[in-house]
């Protein structure tokens, strides 16, 4: 079994209004070192092993629902998980 | 001419749509569920507005894989008027049948107000019955109605007049050119986040709406009926 770290975040040339947001109220809070914040989401997927390597997999199931490559980018992370 | 109103887990404007389509324009209507086999039967398919599957991940995200949605990209092929509205947009939006996505609005507030729109393509199967840069009432009910395309798509769609509706005046949403209503380059796929099917009645505070939906049976009867 597999834990899969999934991250989908808007692109950088796509504004990220929440994260427009979320920054100025850091500034507002005297956190003027912050430059940009981008808002995302995390996913945490478990997979059983297979047949098909399992980044091919990860990988459509992004390109396919979990991402919205239209203005969307993700990355993951893949981390063998321990049996409970 | 027969319509499907396409009913999802969590749509809430069906009855709107429903009541539009068959009390005020008269058309034939039918309620059809997203797990449905077949819409040979229908003329016209209308995605009502809502939260299908509570707008979990993306807005029409998971709509866009119900079993309806194989037969809707068929009736799209096949040429068949195609009319998403807010989430039915979003929908078409995820499905790839129109290009571009939406993002949260500008404020980050869900606005619900009536706005007015102007008729930039008045040479649609879903717009001929208004006058070009016709300016019309219609209410939005939306949080995602943010409109994104690239440089590309933009001039892509603006070379092939494919923005039908502009917001007039104040952009509401923050939405790329005040983009409201786009068609697909064939010319038979609209989406918009307007609520068109709420404005067919002076008694609901206007009828600004109902004039799109006219304009797809007219399109219809000269290209079905003989004689019309």
């Amino acid at each position: 079994m597999y834990k899969v770290k999934v991250f989908v975040t808007l692109r950088e040339s796509v504004l990220d209004p929440q994260g427009t947001v979320v920054k100025n109220s850091l500034h507002s809070m005297n956190y003027s070192e912050v430059s940009d914040v981008r808002i995302g989401k995390y996913m945490e997927l478990i997979v059983d092993k297979s047949d098909r390597p399992v980044e091919e997999a990860v990988k459509e199931m992004c390109e396919r629902l979990l991402a919205n490559v239209v203005i969307e980018d993700y990355r993951f992370e893949i981390e063998e998980a321990v049996a409970q | 001419m027969k319509f499907a109103v396409i009913v999802f887990p969590g749509s809430n404007c069906d009855i709107d749509m429903y009541h539009a389509v068959k009390d005020e324009l008269g058309a034939e209507a039918e309620y059809v569920w997203h797990d449905a086999e077949s819409l040979d039967e229908y003329d016209g398919i209308l995605l009502p507005g809502g939260f299908s599957y509570g707008d979990y991940l993306r807005s029409g995200a998971v709509a866009r894989f119900s079993n309806v949605m194989k037969e809707v990209v068929k009736a799209a092929e096949a040429g068949k008027p195609i009319l998403g509205v807010c989430n039915g947009f979003q929908i078409l939006l995820e499905a790839g049948l129109l290009p571009g996505a939406m993002r949260r609005n500008d404020s980050l507030k869900f606005i619900c107000r009536t706005v007015e729109l102007r008729v930039e393509n008045n040479e649609t199967m879903f717009s001929s019955a208004y006058e070009k840069d016709e300016v019309i009432n219609i209410p939005i009910a939306h949080g995602e109605g943010n409109y994104y395309c690239d440089e590309a798509v933009l001039a892509e769609l603006k070379k092939n007049n494919q923005i039908v509706f502009t917001y007039n005046g104040t952009n509401p949403n923050g939405s790329l050119e005040n983009i409201a209503g786009i068609v697909n380059e064939k010319g038979n796929v609209l989406g918009m986040m307007p609520h068109p099917e709420r404005a067919v009645d002076e008694l609901l505070g206007g009828a600004d709406g109902l004039k799109l939906f006219q304009s797809i049976v007219k399109q219809w009867r000269e290209a079905h009926v003989v004689n019309a």
